[in-house]
């Protein structure tokens, strides 16, 4: 066997390897669900048949979207700059951490309650992601390690506040803070927990993002950043500009989704691993899948939120532990970042 | 001349697209130097893949001493004896010359130290003048160059490819080069020698195979060839080869540099009091071995690199650091590396094409970017510059080195340059586009432009260039009348000779 350069892959050929590498992650899945003990045919048939086939689990599905798609677009556009924003997590908690202030400390108009809170959580996420940007251009640390450790400060953040300051005056044993007014929670679908106006809100997102990168001047300029630091420097694009923008709305929609956790779906600051569960890592899928096209998101966001719901049907229905969704993630991400050589060479056997 | 020592018959190598080897047929005699001669495109690189075992033909056989076989990797290559001097030295830098000959061929124990013996028996027999024990980093481009040949040799080879060798060495260093190729034909070794430099190929080589677009269109003795008859089978048409400049009236001067100082990121001093003059309509062409300061230089002139010492004055004002800002104020810049700094090789050749302009409308409407005024401006300038390009839509690194080069050229001459930075501009381009890009530069020079001029290649240097500086160990030794200096000269002050 050898690796053959192929000069110009066709678009077609990055959708068939992503396919495969998808299929391949499934196939390998199924190696676990037989070692547990379960036809991988019937697990795979369970969870289809509580998400997609079920109205309930409709709703599960597009619940987990709403936080993939709102971090996924901002993590693509960081990505496609070589920006590699790992604190998400982080970076979503600390919008939650800014909504739950304005809702709980704040007296505003009802009317201009939510709006307040959405930009106080997109600032808390652009700031808290803006720091390792300032750290990155200041003294060249590498934002992969400062964003995953601003993480653990930000868990560290909402744990000291619900157990100290903002802890609620009627919660008696538990840790989290008062309860939103109504007026200070979202809107949701009749019925179901679809805080929908985040949804729309991540769907404009992802179409907007997609414009930017590709039809505005300051997109192109991220682009050039992106695929070739060099030639940035030659022309004069200062990157470290660059790095700030894509820091401030990658942090940003971060922060939008801990906004819609807590206003659509909690109504209290809670704890960090309630609050989220791994929302910020798991995107880092969507956002890979999508191969630094925003809009795409629209698409693998309900993938990976289809597979958080069906991971919540399999403990259901079949008792698996809910880890299982960690180990989709994985093998997910190992298939994919695997498959990467194969969008430019392809195997030959001789 | 008895019987041949490798043979090709009818090698057909077919890419996407493109015939890279059309029925190539071509024998090699043992003691001889052959000569593969061709335009970038040609075919050259393609057919020593498939001698060294990169790639395989689709068809056609290769036969060594009259029986077939199959190469089917660099090792198998090197096993039937076929060894290749790549053009850029693939050694690692930071061991020594005996460790990096010792890596794939030593002794299981103390490799590096059991091959020495072996070492100083080869280098010695064929007067390769190698230090085994010397550190890589530290040797010469030359020096790099008789590692890989001692490695060769080393594991056995009969025949050996030189890819390119001269295009990294002084002339002095490439007469040494020779010396050792004729001690290996005396030996009875094989060689392949690649070069588009017609006169060393008349100096050394025993015959000539020319190729033009993937097919063999001549297979002569060197006797019977001439610089002009060679240069007319590989473009395929008339060339010539005088000195096509008038030394202009001088103008008013565009850039003064005096006493420029740098050190490099190590602290290590690069520039050392550098100082000339530079008048509109003027080339001045600056010579050095890489790595005397030249890419510094102009680094400094690009606004890429602060100087740490003395100034530089554009125009009598002193100069921004900052490159967009140096577009605008008409210095256009020609970079050495055309993928890594000069082009952006995932996007398209139009958005390549607008990389200085992308800001400014047409091409921006305030946020906006208008896709069809991109598309419009490139197709322009692709029919100016004839660039060759399926589409303006096709990512840049599709591109060939030569129509990569007219894309830059384009885009960087867009707009009347009062300075003109050229590095190495025509590094690896064929004769055609080559001639292209001179035209180019001229033509801008009559316009009013100044141009700034680094090239390793001394006949590029001296045809193009009104003076010529040469730079040493950060000095600028010169500016020199080109008139009043000869190549040889110039190659003695390259290396720290007096001239």
């Amino acid at each position: 066997m050898r690796l053959e350069p192929l000069p110009n892959p066709s678009p077609l050929r990055s959708v068939g390897v992503t396919l495969l590498a998808l299929g391949l992650a499934f196939a390998l899945v199924g190696g676990v669900f037989w070692a547990y003990g379960l036809g991988p045919l019937e697990a795979y048939r369970t969870m289809l048949e509580g998400t997609l086939l079920d109205p309930r689990g409709w709703q599960e599905v597009l619940r987990r979207t709403i936080p993939l798609l709102l971090i996924g677009v901002g993590l693509s556009l960081a990505f496609r700059t070589q920006f590699y924003n790992i604190g998400a997590e982080g970076q979503l908690l600390l919008g939650a951490v800014l909504a739950a202030g304005v809702a709980l400390f704040l007296p505003l108009p009802p009317a201009l309650s939510l709006p307040a809170m959405a930009l106080a959580a997109a600032l808390g996420g652009a700031l808290w992601c803006g720091l390792a940007a300032w750290l990155k251009n200041r003294l060249s640390v590498n934002e992969i390690l400062t964003t995953l450790m601003l993480n653990y400060v930000a868990q560290s953040l909402v744990i000291y506040l619900i157990n100290g300051p903002w802890r609620g005056k009627d919660v008696r044993g538990y840790i989290y803070s008062d309860r939103f007014a109504e007026h200070q929670q979202l809107p949701v679908l009749l019925g179901t927990n679809v805080h929908w106006p985040t949804l729309a809100l991540g769907v404009v997102l992802a179409l907007l993002l997609q414009l930017l990168l590709f039809r505005s001047t300051l997109g192109f300029r991220l682009r050039v950043v992106g695929e070739n630091p060099g030639a940035a420097r030659y022309l004069g694009i200062p990157q470290s500009r660059a790095f700030l923008v894509v820091a401030l709305i990658t942090g940003g929609t971060a922060g939008l989704a801990g906004f819609g956790e807590i206003a659509g779906i909690h109504h209290r600051l809670i704890e960090p691993t309630q609050l989220s569960s791994g929302y910020g890592f798991t995107a880092i899928i969507v956002a890979w899948l999508a191969r630094g096209h925003p809009a795409l998101v629209l698409l693998t966001a309900p993938l990976m939120g289809l597979i958080l719901a069906g991971g919540d049907v399999l403990k259901v229905a079949l008792n698996m532990p809910f880890r299982i969704v960690d180990v989709f993630s994985g093998v997910m991400l190992f298939a994919l970042i695997g498959s990467e050589l194969f969008l430019h060479y392809r195997l030959r056997l001789r | 001349m008895g019987k041949p020592l490798l043979q090709l018959r009818d090698i057909t190598k077919r890419f996407p697209g493109v015939v890279a080897n059309d029925r190539v047929s071509l024998e090699l005699y043992p003691g001889e130097v052959l000569a593969l001669l061709g335009e970038n495109g040609a075919g050259k690189s393609t057919l020593v893949s498939i001698l060294y075992g990169l790639y395989r033909p689709d068809e056609g056989e290769i036969l060594i001493e009259g029986s077939p076989v199959r190469i089917a990797s660099p090792v198998d290559a090197l096993r039937h004896g076929i060894g290749l001097v790549p053009q850029h030295p693939v050694l690692v830098g930071r061991h020594t010359v005996a460790e990096n000959l010792a890596l794939g061929s030593g002794a299981a124990l103390f490799p590096s130290r059991r091959i020495l013996p072996l070492i100083e028996r080869i280098a010695g027999g064929y007067g390769l003048q190698v230090d085994p024990r010397a550190y890589v980093h530290q040797l010469s481009p030359g020096e790099k160059q008789r590692v890989e040949i001692v490695r060769a040799l080393l594991r056995g080879a009969k025949v050996l490819i030189l890819d390119e060798p001269t295009s990294v060495l002084t002339p002095q260093e490439a007469q040494a080069l020779f010396r050792v190729m004729r001690e290996l034909k005396a030996a009875g070794k094989s060689l392949i020698f690649i070069s588009h430099k017609l006169d060393e190929v008349l100096s050394i080589a025993d015959r000539c195979v020319v190729l033009r677009r993937g097919r063999v269109v001549g297979d002569l003795p060197i006797e019977r060839a001439s610089k002009t008859s060679l240069a007319e089978l590989m473009v395929g048409r008339q060339v010539s080869f005088e000195r096509r400049r008038q030394t202009p009236a001088p103008g008013p001067v565009v850039l003064r540099v005096e006493g420029l100082e740098a050190r490099s990121e190590r602290g290590l001093p690069t520039l050392r009091g550098v100082g000339f003059e530079l008048r509109a309509g003027e080339v001045l062409g600056i010579a050095g071995i890489a790595g005397n300061g030249q890419s510094e230089l102009v680094e400094v002139l690009a606004g890429l690199r602060r100087p740490q010492g003395g100034r530089v004055l554009l125009e009598g004002k002193s100069l921004p650091s900052d490159p967009a800002r140096l577009f605008t104020l008409g210095v256009a810049h020609i970079p050495e590396d055309r993928i890594r700094m000069g082009s952006v090789p995932n996007m398209s050749v139009a958005e390549n094409l607008a990389l200085r302009s992308f800001e400014q409308p047409p091409i921006a409407h305030g946020f906006l970017l208008n896709p069809k005024a991109l598309a419009t401006q490139a197709q322009e300038q692709v029919r100016a510059y004839a660039i060759a390009t399926p589409s303006v839509h096709t990512p840049a690194r599709l591109l060939s080195g030569g129509n990569l080069q007219k894309v830059i050229l384009a885009r960087e001459l867009a707009t009347q340059a009062r300075l003109i930075l050229a590095v190495h501009p025509t590094y690896g381009l064929d004769i055609g586009a080559t001639e292209q890009v001179h035209e180019a530069l001229l033509h801008q020079t009559r316009l009013g432009a100044a141009v700034v001029l680094v090239s390793e290649d001394l006949e590029e240097l001296l045809s193009l260039s009104d003076r010529i500086g040469v730079m040493h160990r950060g000095e600028l030794l010169g500016p020199y009348a080109a008139t009043e200096v000869s190549r040889e000269q110039i190659g003695l002050l390259m290396t720290g000779g007096a001239a």
